[in-house]
């Protein structure tokens, strides 16, 4: 479904990515790991499109067509939706407004929003003074509108209390079971997802089917989520690092 | 002739070439004088559909459906006053004045004739305009609608209005000014005097719709007592040569609270310099100055002025200006001034491009970069006036949508 080939990326004259190699298969949900500053939210709003991240090198490809040049609206009118983890506040734009436009005016985003808990925020404008778990939310409402076949999630649990983390982890699940009824059928009919996340907390909610850890600009390795996460909890990225350097 | 028109009268002609302290000097004597010659219209509903039009572009409609009353001048002339609320009192100024002796005490009580050459040519010419006054305790639900229109071409119009909301009661006005299709020349001087008593509310909406090459002088000053409210939100959408106002209120009674909305679009050719003043001169008095002004070619200058002279002031001045050509300009003058202690005024102001983040923000919703922009330009404009007609509503989104599309 998504596959990314020898990604090199600048912003500014300054290399952020290099040499990134990756994929997600259809029905997949695969997980990018990485510290801070690795490149994982850059990676992630490169392949959504925007403008400031400069593709000097490689191409990404979107069921098999090349989408490297496609503008921000394009990608996602072919099945691209984004959770970012900061997105902008816009002053006089109404969160049910937004949320009726991304659905193209096919679903009520009183229903929509119900889900959500967001219903006190439609008419709020989006993202203005919302906290770290209602912004989530809001991401997840207009997502679900949207309703795309590729979810890029930026840490979709990072600023969420307790209680909400329930709510957002099974959210995702429920998008990306839509249209699901076996669990043998998840790869076949369910959507797919690169999901950024530092503590895994989300894997308690979704089936992951492919772990990357991404270091300095690139793919270290990939391989078996949980056990990526769990190496990780116990050694950190300098052994990951030092791995790749012995290789 | 008494003492008080005498001095007023000298004060006028001692400024009958002064010049405004802001704005392009327009030369009096290029223009005609209006005609004061009255042609009646009984019943709005008999004008053309052009005038109908017209009216609607203002927010005045013909049917006078959900209004309470209207009223309109062409040129220098009152053509039509109805009522419908009998509760609202609706007259010309001049006639009020010859109704009401104490009504001197109002006239020419807060702008000053000698403010500038137009305030002086709209004294001296004796202009008519409309006298609107709620009594005590009365509310209406619907405005009163008025029309300023520039009925013939390359004339000067003077208009003077008092509004009087007296103590408890509540009113909305719509004012639109304009000018007949085909009168693309002309100078408008309008002065505005309101008084808002304890406890009253006033709610005044003033689009403008005027042509390419018509300059526009309001003067306008409001005096709210105790407790008392005033809105007004100005809406300029359309070119114009030069409009040039600076309205201010003058808080006088404890906990009086006004909030001034302008939102405008300086087209190729236009010169916009937009300002809002409100003078705290009573404790807890409160203030919010808000301007949200695009341009697309012309030069705006969005002043905003706050003087706290009591304590326990509190104002926001929030001057946003965008900019979606090279050949526009923006220019924000917040001044903020406070003469006491235990006052807090505040101001932000910002002029600069659509943020590219923003735009591509709704694009990864599936928006195109035009609807993006639109929607973007929408809510920046949208700060939620109230009571214009649907009509116009719709017109105010395609003129925004236009502006957007034309980026």
């Amino acid at each position: 479904m998504l596959k990314i080939e020898d990604l090199t990326v600048e912003v500014n004259g300054k290399t952020l990515l290099h040499d990134v190699n990756l994929e997600v298969k259809k029905g997949y949900t695969n997980v990018l790991f990485g510290p801070n500053g690795a490149g994982k939210s850059a990676l992630m709003r490169t392949i959504m499109g925007f403008s400031e991240y400069n593709i000097v090198k490689g191409r990404i490809l979107f069921n098999g067509e090349d989408i490297t040049n496609l503008p921000v609206d394009e990608r996602a009118r072919r099945g691209l939706g984004i959770m970012m983890q900061r997105p902008p506040d816009m002053s006089g734009i109404k969160l049910r407004d937004l949320v009726k436009v991304a659905s193209k005016g096919k679903k009520n985003p009183e229903e929509l929003a119900e889900k959500l808990d967001m219903n006190r925020f439609l008419d709020r404008d989006v993202n203005v003074g919302f906290s770290g778990g209602e912004i989530k939310r809001s991401e997840l409402l207009q997502l679900s509108a949207q309703n795309p076949s590729l979810y890029l999630l930026d840490e979709p649990e990072s600023g969420v209390d307790l209680v909400s983390i329930e709510q957002v982890g099974m959210t995702i699940k429920g998008l990306l079971e839509e249209g699901v009824d076996c669990p043998g059928e998840r790869c076949s009919k369910g959507k797919s997802a690169l999901i950024i996340t530092h503590t895994g907390q989300v894997l308690d909610y979704v089936q992951a089917d492919r772990g990357y850890i991404l270091c300095n600009g690139t793919v270290m390795c990939s391989g078996n989520p949980l056990k990526m996460l769990e190496e990780i909890k116990n050694r950190g990225y300098e052994e990951c690092i030092k791995c790749r350097l012995m290789k | 002739m008494q003492t008080d028109e005498v001095n007023l009268k000298k004060r006028a002609e001692s400024a009958a070439s002064k010049k405004a302290a802001f704005g392009e000097d327009f030369e009096l004597d290029k223009f005609e004088k209006g005609s004061k010659v009255s042609k009646p219209i009984e019943d709005l509903e008999t004008l053309d559909e052009e005038s109908k039009k017209t009216l609607l572009h203002v927010g005045v409609v013909a049917n006078e459906e959900g209004r309470s009353g209207s009223f309109l001048i062409m040129d220098n002339t009152v053509s039509h006053s109805s009522l419908k609320n009998k509760d609202v009192e609706l007259m010309s100024t001049h006639k009020a004045l010859e109704k009401y002796e104490w009504l001197k005490d109002y006239s020419w009580k807060l702008v000053q004739v000698d403010a500038d050459k137009y305030t002086a040519k709209t004294y001296l010419e004796d202009a008519d305009g409309y006298f609107i006054r709620m009594p005590a305790g009365k509310r209406s639900s619907l405005p009163v609608q008025t029309c300023l229109m520039l009925d013939s071409k390359k004339v000067s119009q003077t208009v003077h209005n008092i509004i009087i909301v007296e103590e408890g009661a509540s009113l909305d006005i719509i004012t639109g000014c304009t000018s007949r299709k085909g009168v693309e020349e002309g100078l408008h001087m309008g002065i505005s005097e309101m008084y808002v008593k304890k406890g009253a509310t006033l709610n005044f909406t003033m689009i403008h719709n005027w042509a390419e090459q018509i300059g526009v002088r309001p003067r306008t000053v409001i005096h709210v007592e105790e407790g008392g409210t005033y809105v007004s939100n100005y809406i300029c959408l359309k070119p114009v040569r030069s409009v040039q106002t600076y309205p201010t209120v003058r808080l006088e009674g404890k906990g009086a609270i006004t909030r001034l909305n302008t939102i405008a679009i300086a087209h190729p050719g236009s010169e916009l310099d937009l300002g809002s003043r409100a003078i705290f001169n009573a404790p807890g008095t409160k203030a919010e100055l808000i301007s949200r002004t695009i341009t697309i070619g012309g030069r705006i200058v969005a002043r905003g002025e706050m003087i706290a002279n009591a304590k326990g002031s509190k104002g926001h001045l929030e001057c946003k200006g965008l900019v979606l050509t090279d050949k526009g300009s923006q220019l924000a003058i917040p001044i903020l001034e406070a003469n006491v202690d235990d006052v807090e005024l505040t101001h932000e102001a910002a002029v600069g491009k659509i943020a590219k983040d923003q735009v591509e923000y709704l694009m990864a919703r599936g928006l195109s970069e035009e609807e993006a922009v639109g929607m973007i330009v929408r809510g920046f404009l949208d700060v939620g006036i109230r009571g214009i007609p649907d009509e116009l509503k719709k017109e105010i989104e395609e003129t925004i949508t236009q502006t957007a599309f034309g980026t």
